[in-house]
């Protein structure tokens, strides 16, 4: 440049026409908001009770759709538990060392999150069905996995694996490990440390984190369609229970057993929209994730 | 190296190396393996039929529009619950997370029953010409419903922290409120924006639950490439299976290293000094 450039005068800001444009850019924003999630949650409640509320719970009240209920519970009962486990041990080696391969290791973890839920299903399919790996051997021992309980749970597992451990890692390395060493110094065992010290500064994380885990493994429908074999009353979870009313064009009782996954849905967040209000700080900003 | 103060690496290492190792990383080797059995050139053969190419077509085209889609509608939602305030903000921000809590099949008969021909939005659209059931539009609709909070979320901490300084330094620089946004905000949102159209697009190719209601599956038409697996075990396929399985996966593993490249890039801009 050879002269200088002066620059322009100030814009002078139309606090009508900004209003304006500020206006139109919300209501966009809402009608985009409206569209895409109240709708499909109203549409859910109003289709559930569209034959009056006896007829909903009339629905609720059968022997098939109680045993995907209990069904739907126990496989949660499994899968929460380990992956609670699970995740709290891959958040302290992944907050707490160093070592190589820690990113690779972190990929790792994230690995479900990117995997259709239907590959999750095939791959189980594909070790202890019939054809793969294990099944003559399992047939020959009597026991059964796919297209029973434990497949059921063993998909669920591959599914919601990160979901407490992603929720943890961020949140112990924003943390630091002072605490800890310092307890370690005073004397404190490395269990004692871990429950008095590093359990306390972690519960709020790892509550959201569990609730999260629960509604995805309450929810799945991908990988346990191609693991259940869709057995009425045995191997049909909630979800499953869903698609099988909604293609008998049951539309009253799919919607209804539909509501109920609906609000775990929204205990689930209304929890999370809790817990970030009032503790905020003890909440690590993290990036979304899950199938 | 120096000695550890806190205990446990070996005891979590193992036990993560091991969880990992069962659940995840075995039954994929699985998957591997038959493939290799099957070979390329087998490989091929099985995916070749017209209808496997229109089933990954859709899948990965419709994924790709989703998450275009979800990029700009991402961006203009995170935009106004950051910047601006308005009743119901709080409410609408905390809803932005319910199409991951939402269990698939339930946002697939939901979304169905809104777009019927003869649904609550179907009916006015269907006089118009506008068919979004049981067509690839369907399956565009339910591909960017669950992958929605993705940019969203992704964006949020990022427009939360950005430093308003530069924007008025912009302005007070003569640059009008287009340019300032084109030239000063969206590069700085720039990795962020990437990460979420990652995710988004992660999550609507491997999708089935919310889809396969609303597309109608219709082969060579709406039949989206999850559901081709699913068809293909339920034949006792198991070649043929694994070998759309395997496509998938791969454009998996793709993205997820593609992701953690740009995590890692928006990082570095979130740690640059202001």
């Amino acid at each position: 440049m050879n002269a200088i450039t002066l620059p322009r005068p100030l814009p002078r800001v139309d606090a009508r026409r900004r209003s304006w444009s500020h206006g139109l850019l919300i209501a966009l924003a809402l009608a985009w908001m409206l569209l895409f999630l109240l709708l499909p949650l109203a549409a859910v409640f109003v289709e559930a009770f569209h034959a009056g509320v006896q007829a909903y719970f009339a629905s609720l009240d059968r022997y098939e759709t109680l045993a995907a209920v209990r069904l739907t519970l126990l496989v949660a009962a499994f899968v929460v538990p380990l992956n609670l486990v699970f995740g709290v041990t891959a958040a302290w080696l992944m907050a707490r060392f160093q070592f190589r391969g820690k990113a690779l290791l972190g990929a790792l973890i994230d690995l479900p999150f990117s995997v259709s839920p239907v590959v999750a299903g095939l791959v189980y399919v594909l070790l202890f069905g019939a054809q793969g790996w294990f099944g003559p051997w399992l047939a020959a021992h009597g026991v059964q996995i796919v297209f029973a309980v434990p497949g059921l749970v063993l998909a669920t597992l591959f599914v919601t694996v990160p979901f407490v451990a992603r929720e943890l890692i961020p949140l112990m390395q924003a943390q630091g490990s002072e605490e800890e060493q310092a307890a370690r110094v005073l004397g404190a065992s490395g269990w004692r440390t871990f429950f008095h010290v590093t359990l306390p500064n972690i519960r709020w994380g790892l509550l959201y984190g569990v609730l999260l885990c629960n509604a995805r493994a309450m929810g799945d429908f991908g990988a346990v369609s191609v693991v259940s074999g869709h057995i009425r009353g045995l191997t049909t979870t909630m979800p499953l229970e869903v698609e099988m009313l909604y293609n008998e064009y049951d539309y009253v009782g799919a919607f209804a057993v539909a509501s109920l996954l609906a609000l775990l849905a929204l205990l689930t967040l209304a929890v999370k929209t809790l817990l970030e209000w009032r503790y905020g700080g003890e909440l690590a900003a993290h990036a979304p994730g899950g199938h | 190296m120096t000695r550890r103060i806190l205990p446990g690496f070996g005891l979590s290492l193992g036990y993560t190396l091991a969880y990992l190792g069962l659940i995840v990383l075995l039954p994929l080797a699985a998957l591997l393996w038959k493939a290799t059995g099957i070979g390329l050139h087998g490989l091929l053969a099985l995916l070749a039929s017209p209808r496997t190419l229109a089933a990954l077509k859709l899948s990965f085209g419709g994924a790709l529009l989703a998450a275009l889609v979800n990029a700009a509608a991402g961006l203009l939602v995170a935009w106004v619950l950051v910047r601006y305030r308005f009743p119901g903000r709080r409410l609408f921000d905390a809803l932005i997370d319910l199409p991951f809590a939402l269990p698939t099949a339930v946002a697939g008969i939901a979304l169905t029953a809104l777009y019927a021909p003869n649904g609550w939005l179907g009916q006015w659209l269907e006089p118009l010409g506008i068919r979004v059931a049981y067509t690839p539009l369907g399956v565009l609709v339910a591909m960017a419903f669950v992958g929605f909070p993705f940019v969203v979320r992704t964006l949020q901490p990022v427009l939360a922290s950005l430093d308003r300084g530069v924007e008025e330094a912009a302005h007070s620089l003569g640059a009008r409120h287009g340019q300032t946004f084109r030239r000063v905000i969206l590069p700085v949102l720039m990795p962020a924006l990437l990460t979420g159209f990652a995710l988004a697009l992660a999550r609507a190719v491997g999708e089935y639950g919310s889809v396969i209601f609303i597309a109608g599956n219709i082969p060579l038409r709406s039949e989206i490439a999850p559901l081709l697996i699913v068809q293909k075990l339920e034949q006792f396929d198991h070649a043929g299976a694994s070998a759309v399985g395997m496509v998938m996966l791969a454009f998996s593993l793709v993205l997820l290293v593609l992701i953690a490249l740009l995590q890692r890039w928006s990082g570095r801009w979130a740690e640059r000094p202001a």
